[in-house]
């Protein structure tokens, strides 16, 4: 839902067009909107969170175009045409993603505020294929803070992700 | 993959269960207090003083008004009037004075304090306007150096409900500690830390057509959040509710009101629109802290370390409005048995604002410091720093002359050191290496108070069999709603798909607010109660069904088993729950339970959770970087409800200890009488690449006193002593004893 409709846009408002979680959308959107605040105040998507709104925390971590990236650091204006993934769209309860199911099964959060960062970022991470250790894992979610100090349950739900994946792909061979 | 055993079946108590609410957070469905939306929603900006003491002269909105979309700028000149007295102001968890009142008057009492509010259509327009608010100020000198005020420190004259004095002094201290022959004396700090959570302070009050108000906010304790609101803005308790039924991390910030609350509440009830003031991660920094304590410990021993003297003296910095206070010097005295001690604790006023309550407050501070102080007697006294605990182990609680209602702190000891593999250290400092890396063995104990709080609790069952239970308590990532879950499918024999819990809303049964490590015994422990009192509703009901199989047994010779309730004897004769409730022609039935502490025990026993801390660290001595390689934190803490829950607790514990430890230090500028590094490029916090193995154990204790469920609670323990085993272990390490934390390069390398 919508908390801001176009009528309380200023005329600098600009048209962009975003595929968000595979559906295209078209949106009028001031220049100095965040991409983290569109999502959260014009299309309702809350899942991405914002915990410093200054690239220093990765709580509001989405894809764009596949690419993990800090929704709080970028202009909406300039992903127009973009395909962004958020939370919300990776999975639901009752069909919901490996890696969202490996956060529950390991415990990977606390309060649950950092994680869809931790998820979207985790996700990135197996794409990236990268990481290989618990020390790759640690070094290359680093950008991602939890307070509530999840950490080594988060590597162990990356680490099992990345374990199936890896079975899978000796099984494809 | 995921092991599902855990997810289905018949669950109970004791055994790791996934959070219920583990779905909703993974997938962004979980909605926290600025998460909110109405359709005449309006966007607080807070804007904050820039002088830490004086009054404003003047403050002009004008540029602020003429941005488009903004709506109005509350400052002190044009704010509603709200309550006179200030005890409308002191929340539950208020220490003596006067609470801060958001845009009262024209006086600054501290850096950041929130001077006016920014109210627009949207966030954007709210924040480019706040930025215009223009102030001029006759500052006043003010101090919020500690070290400047420590020789005017007090006695707090008013005592903080719940907060223990230290006790009256114990044979001679002084005369025991000149005599003593091992004796350490030294003083030890922890520097200022911000709580931090991750999610922003935020509160959306949605206000609906007839003016109540729905208040989403970001709270421990949604009850202690209504009576705040009602009693500051002379609301009825009935139009007012408070639901934090997220709450993004909190570690005791969380605890009393924050100013976030007042703005969106007073702008809400000014303009009669939908408001949501989220502050930012800078504001954050202008709330409340973990005090700034300056401690002097004394120890003095015999030869083999055997305990003769304790002085433990501790200086809390404070702010002028408020004598904030907590459990500093106690440990010193209950820790280890010693017939001569001596504690005390003193307060100084600084020019900031109220510091809080944080993760173990008090113990965190007070237990660095006498953990540190045993291992440097250790050292002293030429034994090892196990044995040095061992040696000086209480049976009992010499502070109050009690018994311990369980204490399996031996086990803890024997089942860390064994893990870590602590009998293979070489006892010399520098004497163990790995490559360019000194490799350093410390250990330390922990201790925090069990208790269990007044709580009640809603069990409620449906025509189809399905249990609900609710309690106001609040679950800041602390596992609540699982554990309540937990506690209502093991009473009922239900699996756990079939029990809904509810929490986190004001309206819901009267839980205390969510901190102290005190919820998940004193919740569960009314969940069972409201359970039992359900099943005996249930029972009557039955017998006067027709044709009752339970005719001719009372309670005791019946079961409840998967949804149906059975003769003990013979279970094949059974009556589904839900039948129950239609044969009494209803929708529902339900019954309330409650748990309290239990005055004839306290009266003989205390009770506390323990811990036993052993951490290695490899430093390299030519940059001082110190890693943390592995820690074993060995817990008691009675019956553990939820294994995984309460292992991520212990892991959350020990790693915000990392980071007091190591890290993090909000640095003042006492010519400004501001925090400069508010924010966390410059605030540090432990992240992933940090934090390596963590090895938790809980060690069996059986505890039948503490609360009626046998647990004692655990989201403190983890924290306490970890930061001493840190330090212990750096000077294990490099033979360098650091006793203002954090441990940061420069103090390594000096
Ligand atoms: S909110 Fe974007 S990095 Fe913190
Ligand atoms: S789960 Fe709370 S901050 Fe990560």
């Amino acid at each position: 839902m919508s908390s801001q409709d176009a009528q309380s846009l200023s005329p600098a408002a600009v048209p962009i067009r975003l595929t968000i979680n595979g559906t295209e959308r078209r949106l009028q959107v001031e220049p100095w909107t965040t991409l983290l605040d569109l999502l959260r105040e014009q299309e309702g998507l809350t899942g991405s969170k914002k915990g410093c709104d200054h690239g220093q925390c990765g709580a509001c971590t989405v894809l764009i175009d596949g690419k993990r990236a800090n929704s709080c650091l970028v202009l909406a204006v300039v992903k127009d045409g973009a395909e962004i993934t958020t939370i919300e769209g990776l999975g639901q309860p009752g069909n919901l993603h490996p890696m969202q199911e490996a956060f529950i099964e390991h415990d990977a959060f606390q309060c649950g505020y950092c994680t869809p960062g931790q998820i979207c970022s985790a996700v990135a991470l197996v794409q990236e294929g990268r990481a290989h250790t618990r020390e790759e894992i640690r070094e290359y979610m680093s950008g991602n803070i939890c307070r509530c100090g999840a950490y080594t349950n988060i590597v162990d739900a990356i680490e099992d992700v990345l374990g199936q994946s890896s079975t899978l792909r000796e099984a494809a061979e | 993959m995921a092991d599902t055993a855990t997810l289905i079946g018949r669950p109970s108590i004791g055994q790791p269960t996934r959070r219920v609410d583990g779905p909703l957070k993974v997938s962004g469905g979980a909605r926290y207090a600025g998460e909110y939306f109405a359709d005449d929603l309006l966007h607080g900006y807070v804007v904050s003083g820039s002088i830490a003491k004086g009054r404003i002269l003047s403050i002009d909105t004008s540029a602020a008004m003429a941005i488009p979309g903004v709506v109005e700028v509350f400052t002190h000149e044009n704010r509603p009037r709200t309550a006179w007295f200030d005890s409308k102001y002191q929340d539950q968890v208020a220490p003596p004075g006067s609470p801060f009142r958001p845009l009262y008057g024209d006086g600054i009492l501290y850096s950041g304090q929130p001077i006016a509010l920014v109210v627009a259509e949207s966030f954007e327009a709210a924040r480019d306007a706040a930025a215009l608010v223009k102030a001029t100020y006759a500052p006043e000198e003010h101090i919020t150096d500690l070290d400047a005020v420590k020789g005017q420190s007090y006695v707090p004259p008013k005592k903080r409900s719940g907060i223990a004095p230290p006790p009256e002094p114990r044979g001679d201290a002084e005369a025991a500690f000149a005599k003593a022959p091992v004796k350490v004396h030294e003083t030890y700090r922890v520097a200022v830390e911000h709580h931090n959570p991750m999610e922003p302070f935020a509160t959306t009050v949605v206000r609906d057509a007839g003016g109540k108000l729905t208040i989403y906010d970001k709270t421990q304790g949604s009850q202690n959040a209504q009576a705040y609101v009602t009693g500051v803005f002379g609301l009825n308790q009935s139009d007012v509710t408070v639901v934090n039924a997220f709450v993004g991390g909190a570690f005791g910030i969380g605890l009393r009101p924050q100013h976030q609350l007042f703005l969106a509440v007073m702008a809400a009830q000014a303009l009669e629109r939908s408001v949501r003031v989220v502050l930012t991660r800078d504001q954050m920094f202008t709330l409340s802290y973990r005090p700034e304590t300056i401690q002097t410990l004394s120890l003095g021993s015999a030869p083999g370390g055997k305990l003769d003297a304790i002085m433990h003296h501790a200086v809390a910095g404070t702010s002028h409005f408020e004598d904030y206070q907590e459990v500093v010097v106690n440990w010193a005295g209950l820790l280890y048995g010693c017939d001569n001690v001596k504690l005390s604790y003193e307060l100084a006023k600084i020019d900031t604002y109220t510091p809080s309550d944080m993760r173990a407050p008090g113990a965190t501070l007070g237990v660095f410091a006498l953990e540190s102080a045993m291992d440097e007697l250790a050292y002293a006294a030429g034994v090892d720093p196990l044995q040095l605990r061992l040696t000086n182990y209480a049976d009992f609680d010499q502070n109050e002359d009690k018994k311990f209602t369980s204490k399996a702190l031996i086990s803890c000891y024997e089942q860390g050191a064994e893990r870590f593999g602590w009998s293979k250290r070489s006892a010399e400092p520098r004497s163990m290496r790995d490559g360019h890396e000194l490799v350093g063995w410390g250990m330390a104990t922990g201790v925090w108070e069990a208790k269990i709080n007044k709580t009640a609790a809603r069990a409620s069952l449906t025509e189809t069999g399905h249990l609900e239970v609710s309690s106001a308590t609040s679950d800041i990532g602390t596992g609540t709603y699982t554990v309540m879950a937990l506690t209502g499918a093991d009473a009922f024999g239900l699996p756990i798909e079939h029990v809904t819990a509810r929490l986190g809303d004001s309206s819901l049964p009267t839980a205390p607010v969510e901190g102290g490590s005190w919820a998940a015994a004193s919740t569960s422990s009314a969940v069972v109660d409201a359970c039992d009192k359900l099943k005996q509703a249930l029972f009557k009901q039955a017998q006067s069904m027709p044709d009752s199989p339970f005719g001719n047994v009372d309670f005791d010779g019946v079961a409840f088993r998967d949804g149906r309730m059975m003769l003990a004897a013979d279970e094949g004769s059974s009556v589904k729950l839900g039948e129950i409730v239609r044969s009494a022609r209803q929708h529902r039935m339900e019954a309330e339970g409650s748990a309290a502490p239990d005055s004839a025990t306290q009266k003989e026993y205390v009770s506390y959770t323990h811990s036993a801390i052993f951490v290695e660290v490899k430093v390299d001595e030519e940059l001082g970087v110190v890693r943390v390689t592995r820690i074993v934190n060995a817990v008691a803490a009675g019956k553990i409800l939820n294994p995984k829950a309460a292992r991520s607790q212990i892991l959350g514990g020990v790693v915000m200890a990392m980071g007091a430890a190591l890290e993090e230090e909000t640095f003042a500028d006492h010519n400004l009488g501001r925090f400069m590094n508010h924010n966390f490029a410059e605030y540090h916090v432990p992240v992933n690449a940090d934090v390596q193995d963590i090895d938790v154990i809980f060690v069996e204790e059986p505890d039948d006193k503490t609360s009626p469920i046998g647990a004692k609670g655990i989201g403190e323990i983890g924290i306490v002593g970890t930061t001493a085993a840190i330090a212990n272990a750096v000077y294990h390490a490099t033979g360098k004893r650091i006793r203002d934390l954090p441990i940061t390069i420069d103090k390594i390398l000096a």
